[in-house]
């Protein structure tokens, strides 16, 4: 096997509170080839703060500390906030969660997106503006030269993902992190929004960090699945062998999952008295 | 000691009074524990202290002349120097405090109630008397709240409580907005209608229910506003149309050193630093105020 | 875009328009009527200021029947708003002319003195508060937080009095009190009544000169209060921009931070800074009437103090009417403003 796209070692993201600091992820550990990582857990366990030091963008007073981050032969850990914007974007990016509140209000949705590429390639506006109609469609959005003038206000929640979909992708990424990216969309589009993110992210040969509280959605979209709760790994397996896992707050969350081909009255709640203790 | 703190912090309080001097407590420590705050209790502290002792903390009389002794500069005996008759600029802003201390518990006192009385009756009622006196309340807000004030000094005639008078009717309509935006948000509660289920009338609502739930945000308004108002009473005085000679009020004193401001620098300058200390300790308080009760308010005015 | 959404549109902005216009007239009225109440509630007795307190019942009564003030007060006050809207301002007892032609004579130099002063506050006011959100907890922190305070809380006067003996009297940086030097009066034939602008135009230097360092000191205090206010106030809508998620996706982007800055945070509350900026610019002609006092600047403001202490009514509330309204205007104009250019208000 050759050297994974992305290697962590020991991260941890520690923020000062009153009461005194407090991890909010401790130490975790796993790496990545140019596959699909799931990474799931409840609100509050850390999954978003580990996306973000990967981009290193917790701001002061949060602090990352980490034995090893390795993107692509490149010490994240040791780069300077220089050349890690010329990283940003261009081989890592982010899909944020809510298009209502990560889209600027006041650019139009054209600009936003081009200026993502222009960012790493300046280029004339003609060209630039070709390239961010025909991201566009291939987030399939009908009309794009009319949408490409549309304040995010203007547009629906389905339509604002995906065009910070083709924001995040436009400058062709090599690793793509989607932090919850269809939880403030209604059901109906959601799945459409994922498989416009796993139809790209499969043609680009990209790696995938899908960052999800829904073990299921998880479970279709991704090969490998990384369990977390309060900060810490708790699980890591492959997708395929969910139904194996051991770990109990695992198996409570499955046992939490609905399924289509079942008759109970009650879902079961997870009772955290089995791990908790540790 | 720490009897009365556990007692005080218990997570489940026995009875009504210890949850609210809990919470009061609580307050208060956070309140300690912000620095300009606690800079800002002690100024003000230091001004009603100055106020109430006035007699004993000033070396000499407020207006007691001495005109051999006219414009010395600042020395062992007089702190402060003298002014243009020999008297103790010292003695006279302690003896000022008690003017400053007066009119800005009498603005308050004045404006307050009715400001929050007009926004309450407003946000209660809703419909056409909340358009109407709203719409009075934002006319008076966009107006220039100094120069109404002035206006309204040059038709009652200058002195000190006709300026605290003008100054109350062009500080009022700011209470009126933040009683009626507080009212509103709980107009429609439960507990306010149970209390109306109960069969009060409106005005035990309002009085009893309605207002001590806006008293918090107008307290911090109102804190914030003090150094407004100092200023405006400072320039009244200074234009002569507030609190008059002999009177020692810190506004008209740096009037009166106007003249000698570029030989004898003291006479207009030391009132001005008391002005600025007893706005800035407002201002801080105010600050620490709204950090502690009101966190989503932060930095906006 | 299509027609109907033009038409649309278009429809809305007159609608717009329309409210605004009603919602100016009215508070307008409403700053007429307390002009009037005061003027109704002087004691001092308007008739008697006339005829003198020696003149019978009768003159007396033919005195007041003839100045209109036997009648109702709503009638009264119907005059009193046509009187205003004609430009009638009555005549001023201090001056002896017209107070509409005083207060014409005597309006540019407080809108010179405003201009600038609003000019040096947006200046530095502006880099000042985005500085301090950025560097939030830093030293420039702290000190444009404690600049912000004492712009709220130390007397423009007595800034004026020690910046006159400071600068003028004690280092010579600056001329005195006074618009201009007597030796450059009437040089410049005046066509604006702006001094910088007329001697501009006549070509003369020296006169510009005089009349920008008698100008420096006092617009540079009032430059230091909106100072205060607009980097405060800035400050405060970067420090909510900062944590907004967009600008977040501006950095995943690999945006410079530069850019980030003032393209993403900035530039969406430059709009609500409009607003702030409008309050301060009004603010400032309010502020000017303790300066002008200070530094014997011949505007509207000093015209107003001198009134007062004349008792002279009339000039009184005039310069309260023009003060009021520029007032008004100012502050209406900038939430216009803000509906027009902000396009989450256009919708
Ligand atoms: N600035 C901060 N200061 C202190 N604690 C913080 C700060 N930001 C985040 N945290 C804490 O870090 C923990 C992890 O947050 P994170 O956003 O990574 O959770 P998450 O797993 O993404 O949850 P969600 O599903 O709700 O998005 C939370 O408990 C949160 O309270
Ligand atoms: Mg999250």
């Amino acid at each position: 096997m050759t050297a994974p796209l992305l290697s962590i070692k020991n991260l941890t993201v520690t923020f000062p509170t009153p009461k005194g600091p407090v991890e909010v992820v401790r130490g975790i550990s796993f790496s990545l080839g140019r596959e699909r990582l799931g990474i799931v857990g409840e609100s509050g366990s850390g999954k978003s703060m580990t996306g973000r030091s990967i981009l290193k963008l917790i701001r002061p007073p949060g602090r990352v500390t980490a034995d090893e981050m390795v993107f692509d032969g490149i010490d994240l850990a040791s780069l300077r906030e220089r050349r890690m914007r010329a990283l940003r974007g261009a081989r890592i990016s982010m899909v944020m969660q809510d298009p209502k509140f990560s889209l600027n209000p006041v650019m139009t949705v054209g600009e936003q997106i081009g200026e993502a590429l222009k960012t790493h390639r300046p280029m004339p506006r003609r060209q630039l503006r070709a390239r961010v109609l025909e991201m566009l469609e291939a987030v399939r959005i009908n009309e794009p030269e009319r949408v490409a003038d549309l304040y995010p206000h203007e547009v629906s929640g389905g339509m604002g993902q995906r065009v910070m979909i083709a924001m995040m992708l436009i400058p062709e990424p090599d690793l793509l992190i989607a932090d919850e990216p269809t939880s403030a969309l209604d059901v109906s589009v959601q799945a459409q929004v994922l498989d416009i993110i796993d139809e790209l992210v499969r043609r680009n040969g990209m790696g995938l960090i899908l960052i999800s509280h829904d073990l299921g959605l998880v479970a279709r979209y991704c090969d490998r699945i990384l369990v977390m709760n309060g900060g810490e790994i708790v699980e890591e397996c492959a997708a395929r062998d969910l139904d194996k896992a051991r770990h109990p707050y695992t198996r409570g969350l499955l046992a939490a999952m609905p399924r289509m081909d079942e008759d109970r009255d009650e879902l079961p709640v997870l009772d955290r008295s089995a791990w908790a203790a540790t | 000691m720490s009897a009365v703190r556990d007692w005080l912090l218990d997570d489940s309080p026995a009875s009504r009074l210890q949850a609210s001097l809990g919470r009061s407590w609580r307050s208060f420590s956070a309140l300690m524990r912000n620095p300009l705050a606690v800079a800002g209790a002690l100024i003000i502290l230091a001004l009603i202290v100055m106020a109430v002792f006035a007699p004993w903390i000033a070396p000499y009389s407020a207006i007691g002349q001495d005109l051999a002794n006219r414009l010395a500069p600042p020395s062992a005996l007089h702190w402060m120097g003298t002014d243009e008759l020999g008297r103790d600029i010292f003695s006279r802003v302690v003896f000022g405090s008690r003017i400053t201390l007066m009119i800005v518990t009498m603005v308050a006192v004045i404006s307050a109630p009715i400001g929050l009385l007009v926004g309450a009756i407003s946000g209660y009622f809703g419909g056409w008397t909340d358009r109407v006196l709203m719409g009075l309340t934002d006319i008076f807000l966009s107006m220039p709240k100094l120069i109404l004030a002035l206006a309204f000094v040059a038709a009652l005639g200058p002195g000190i409580e006709n300026a605290i008078i003008a100054i109350a009717i062009t500080a009022w309509p700011v209470y009126a907005r933040i009683a009626r935006a507080e009212t509103i948000t709980f107009r429609d509660s439960e507990f306010i209608a149970a209390v109306q289920l109960q069969g009060a009338s409106s005005a035990r609502v309002i009085l009893r229910h309605v207002l001590p739930l806006c008293a918090s945000s107008t307290i911090i308004r109102v804190t914030l506003d003090m150094a407004g108002i100092i200023l405006t009473a400072a320039g009244l005085g200074f234009l002569g149309l507030g609190a008059q000679p002999p009177l020692p009020e810190w506004g008209a004193m740096i009037s009166s050193g106007r003249n000698f401001i570029l030989d004898q620098w003291w006479v207009a300058t030391m009132p001005g630093f008391a002005i600025i200390a007893v706005s800035l300790g407002f201002c801080f308080l105010g600050d620490g105020l709204r950090d502690v009760l009101d966190p989503k308010q932060r930095d906006g005015r | 875009m299509s027609a109907g959404v033009v038409a649309g549109q278009a429809a809305r902005g007159v609608a717009g328009i329309a409210r605004f216009a009603l919602v100016v007239a009215a508070t307008f009225l409403g700053l007429l009527a307390i002009t009037f109440f005061i003027g109704r509630v002087v004691p001092i007795d308007p008739v008697l200021a006339v005829v003198g307190d020696r003149a019978t019942a009768a003159v007396y009564e033919a005195a007041r029947e003839r100045m209109g003030l036997d009648r109702p007060l709503l009638v009264q006050f119907f005059s009193y708003v046509g009187d205003v809207l004609t430009g009638n301002l009555g005549q001023s007892i201090s001056t002896g002319r017209a107070v509409v032609d005083d207060l014409g004579r005597f309006f540019p130099a407080t809108l010179e003195m405003a201009t600038v002063g609003i000019l040096i506050g947006v200046a530095l006011g502006v880099p000042m508060g985005v500085t301090a959100a950025t560097r939030q907890g830093s030293w420039a922190d702290q000190v444009i937080r404690v600049l912000g305070l004492l712009g709220y809380s130390v007397p423009a006067f007595w800034l004026g009095l020690v910046g006159l003996a400071v600068f003028y009297a004690g280092l010579g940086w600056v001329a005195g009190p006074g618009r201009i030097d007597i030796f450059y009066e009437g040089l410049v034939e005046p066509v604006t009544g702006v001094y910088l602008i007329d001697s501009l135009m006549a070509g003369e230097w020296e006169v510009f000169r005089n009349a920008a360092s008698h100008l420096l000191l006092p617009a540079s205090i009032l430059g230091f209060f909106s100072l205060a206010y607009i980097a405060r106030m800035t400050r405060s809508f970067m420090l909510d921009q900062l944590s907004q998620e967009y600008v977040t996706t501006a950095r995943v982007k690999g945006v410079p931070e530069r850019r980030v800055i003032w393209r993403h945070a900035f530039y969406p509350i430059r709009i609500q800074l409009i607003t702030v900026i409008g309050l301060s610019y009004a603010s400032l002609l309010e502020g000017s009437v303790m300066i002008e006092t200070v530094f014997s600047w011949p505007g509207i403001g000093r015209y107003l103090t001198v009134a007062l202490l004349n008792a002279d009514m009339n000039a009184v509330l005039g310069a309260t009417l023009v003060i009021g309204s520029v007032f008004i205007l100012i502050n209406k104009a900038s939430d216009v403003l803000y509906r027009i250019l902000d396009p989450r208000a256009r919708r």
